[in-house]
């Protein structure tokens, strides 16, 4: 390429210079491309296993598929019906409700439906099971029948609650999820203080989480400034010290903390024993937010400890021993010198506890008994036992809006130079 | 850190004070691993100490929690499946992630900052989401419940750690060295083969450790997404400690604590290995 384009006076002429571009540029194509090629397998695969699964979550906590499903009939009857109006709707519609409940009686599809307007109002689901159970028997005329059966379709606003639900999207997830509901005129509120769970549980995660984070912190700070000034040689065996938690499974440490922790675990029996607690008056250390804060402190301290020291290593010791001959106290040194210089490993250090700390789920249901459970665990609770998924995804998003927004936040501040980097 | 001749009495107590705490914080570090190894060899079903452990006598320990986890066919299948899954997914995570590292050290990619964090995104989003999202989805495409499941979501989780560690052994790779390789007459498979690979290999193992290490350990997505089937030791543990605690669990835990020994005292021969490699010395 370069023999062929190069003149002997070092000049190139119009057309080689033209060539001499496209050769170039095809050049770095082709180089942009196999560099292309292999970030594309990972690329493929993440997209597939992990990006599309957490979009499938943000589609479930919007997605209201259930009436219009299994409603059909009832839900293009309700298109027309005017909710403002203070009217029932007319008979058509009763009909098209009969039809849906003997089908759905049939199919057995109408518990899902009920199930799902359930979530908006209760006794919802008693109101459309129970009254499916005797909707084949009925003949026309249906308004009348029906409301005998059941009071609950002379009632405005359940059908209201119906035509609201009927749509195929819905963001009655995401208001359930900030402890607000709808009332039948489509205003939306917060609910009665007493009823009030995931925003309480939302707030009691993130003072947890700062609380875990400033204690590994509080921990961390001297231990890595005393790894990063001891000789390499003791530094490396101490270290042992912090690594060898960090390499051990999660459970294990999790188990180790109820053994030391419980009633008659190994702390209690020694403060029995040194006569400082009573036989009776035992310290209820596990099984609420207490034994949450100490069994994470400790399983998320290393994530504290290596940042801060990796940064601390790169501190000349020379800067706090100048300070010191310049007739700075030990104090002044330190928060002149010292401090400053570590703000790094402190910021790289907290984002990555705290955002751990956020989203576990583990720990706090192990340890955490009725007060130490964080908004994780309401998450596996809506999935596992109470099956309203919805209502999972829709907390999900929440938890990773909020993780993502304070990662955004530490990477304008702190941005560039990230330490969260593995030893 | 020698305490200065020129000390004060102030700064002599500052200076003691400072490491008992220190050996404080070592000590609530590495106790929660220690005392779990006496207590499982507990004779009794119990997880505290009973008056004859304390008293060293010989008839109060015993093998029994290790007989009952070897003789337990639930906790074998439990070793055989963890075991399974975490090969798989390690070499996939190897292999997936040291290709893409190698294309992230690149300087002609497009869009590098958008690939390395959707490359990362798996460490980043707490894993309660993951298994959230994976349950949803692996179950509409009909992979949960299987191995093939476990495998894809353990590997999604390990790779990061291997694109991590492997950018980190490029950053500091001489191309020159391939280069050489190529004006000498290696083909560029060869050169690979014969100069990259084995210098970056500290990297790649450092961070397929990781990535075992993840898949053992990992608890929240294989309740969400395995099955019965496929219960693997740490679904097993969470199973124990919900539902009866018995001191099985501490035998496995002990045994669990000595395997990270040894994956400890790997990941640190191969991270000076590759120190001494790039002539960084560790003293």
């Amino acid at each position: 390429m370069m023999a062929n384009t190069v003149e002997a006076e070092g000049q190139l002429t119009p057309d080689e210079q033209k060539r001499l571009t496209s050769d170039m540029h095809r050049s770095l194509r082709r180089k942009k491309f196999r560099a292309l090629f292999l970030v594309a397998p990972l690329l493929i695969f993440i997209m597939v296993t992990f990006v599309s699964p957490i979009a499938s979550m943000l589609f479930r906590s919007i997605d209201n598929p259930q009436v219009s499903e299994y409603m059909p009939n009832t839900t293009a009857a309700l298109a027309d019906w005017d909710g403002d109006k203070n009217e029932l709707p007319n008979e058509a519609t009763y009909a098209a409700l009969v039809k849906d409940l003997v089908e759905g009686r049939k199919n057995h599809t109408i518990g899902k439906a009920a199930t799902r307007l359930n979530y908006e109002k209760s006794q919802m689901r008693s109101l459309i099971v129970g009254t499916a159970r005797k909707a084949a028997r009925l003949k026309p005329p249906y308004k009348e029948q029906l409301i005998k059966i059941k009071k609950g379709w002379g009632d405005i606003d359940n059908w209201r609650v119906i035509k609201r639900e009927s749509k195929p999207y819905t963001a009655s997830y995401y208001i359930a999820a900030f402890d607000m509901e709808t009332t039948p005129d489509g205003e939306i509120k917060m609910l009665p203080e007493n009823q009030r769970v995931y925003l309480q549980m939302l707030w009691r995660t993130v003072w947890m989480s700062v609380l875990i984070t400033v204690l590994t912190l509080v921990l961390g700070y001297p231990v890595s400034y005393l790894l990063a000034s001891l000789p390499m040689r003791i530094a490396n065996t101490l270290m042992i010290l912090v690594l060898l938690p960090f390499w051990t499974s999660l459970l294990v440490r999790t188990s180790s903390w109820i053994a030391l922790l419980q009633g008659q675990g190994v702390i209690n029996d020694i403060l029995v024993w040194f006569g400082l607690v009573n036989d009776e008056s035992r310290l209820s250390m596990i099984y609420n937010a207490t034994g949450t804060v100490i069994a994470m402190t400790h399983i998320l301290l290393p994530f504290m400890i290596l940042p801060l020291y990796s940064v601390m290593k790169t501190i000349p010791p020379s800067y706090m021993r100048a300070a010191r001959s310049l007739g700075a106290t030990p104090y002044t040194a330190f928060i002149k010198v010292y401090l400053p210089q570590s703000v790094p490993g402190i910021s790289a250090g907290a984002i990555l506890v705290f955002i751990l700390a956020i989203g576990y789920y583990i720990t706090p249901a192990l340890v955490g008994g009725q007060t130490g459970q964080f908004i994780g665990n309401m998450i596996a609770y809506h999935m596992q036992s109470s099956l309203n998924w919805g209502l999972a995804a829709a907390l999900g998003v929440v938890l990773l809006a909020l993780v993502l927004g304070i990662y955004a936040i530490y990477s304008r501040l702190f941005g560039g130079n990230n330490q969260m980097t593995l030893r | 850190m020698a305490l200065p001749a020129y000390a004060g009495p102030l700064e002599t107590f500052w200076y003691y004070a400072f490491r008992v705490l220190c050996g404080m914080v070592f000590i609530f570090l590495i106790t929660p691993l220690l005392i779990i190894i006496p207590l499982s060899f507990n004779i009794e079903p119990y997880f505290s100490f009973t008056e004859g452990m304390l008293a060293f006598e010989p008839e109060a320990y015993s093998l029994r929690w290790y007989e009952e986890f070897f003789g337990s066919e639930r906790w074998m299948a439990a070793i055989k499946n963890t075991f399974i899954v975490a090969v798989c997914s390690t070499f996939l995570s190897m292999v997936l992630g040291t290709l893409a590292a190698l294309g992230l050290s690149r300087s002609e990619l497009p869009f590098k900052g958008l690939i390395m964090g959707l490359l990362i995104s798996p460490m980043i989003v707490p894993l309660i989401i993951s298994a959230a999202g994976m349950f949803f989805f692996y179950s509409s495409i009909g992979v949960s419940q299987s191995y093939m499941g476990l495998i894809l979501a353990h590997t999604a989780l390990g790779t990061p750690f291997v694109v991590i560690t492997v950018t980190a052994t490029l950053s500091g790779f001489d191309y020159n060295l391939v280069r050489a390789a190529n004006s000498l007459g290696a083909s560029p498979t060869y050169a690979f083969f014969k100069i990259t690979v084995p210098l970056i290999m500290t990297g790649v193992i450092s961070g397929g450790l990781f990535a075992l290490m993840t898949s053992v350990d990992e608890v929240v997505v294989a309740i969400f997404i395995a099955g019965a089937e496929q219960r693997t030791v740490p679904m097993q543990m969470w199973a124990g400690i919900r539902e009866q605690i018995s001191p099985t669990i501490l035998a496995v835990a002990t045994l669990l604590v000595c395997m990270s020994i040894l994956l400890l005292s790997t990941v640190e021969y191969l991270r000076r290995r590759s120190e001494a490699i790039r002539g960084i010395s560790a003293h």
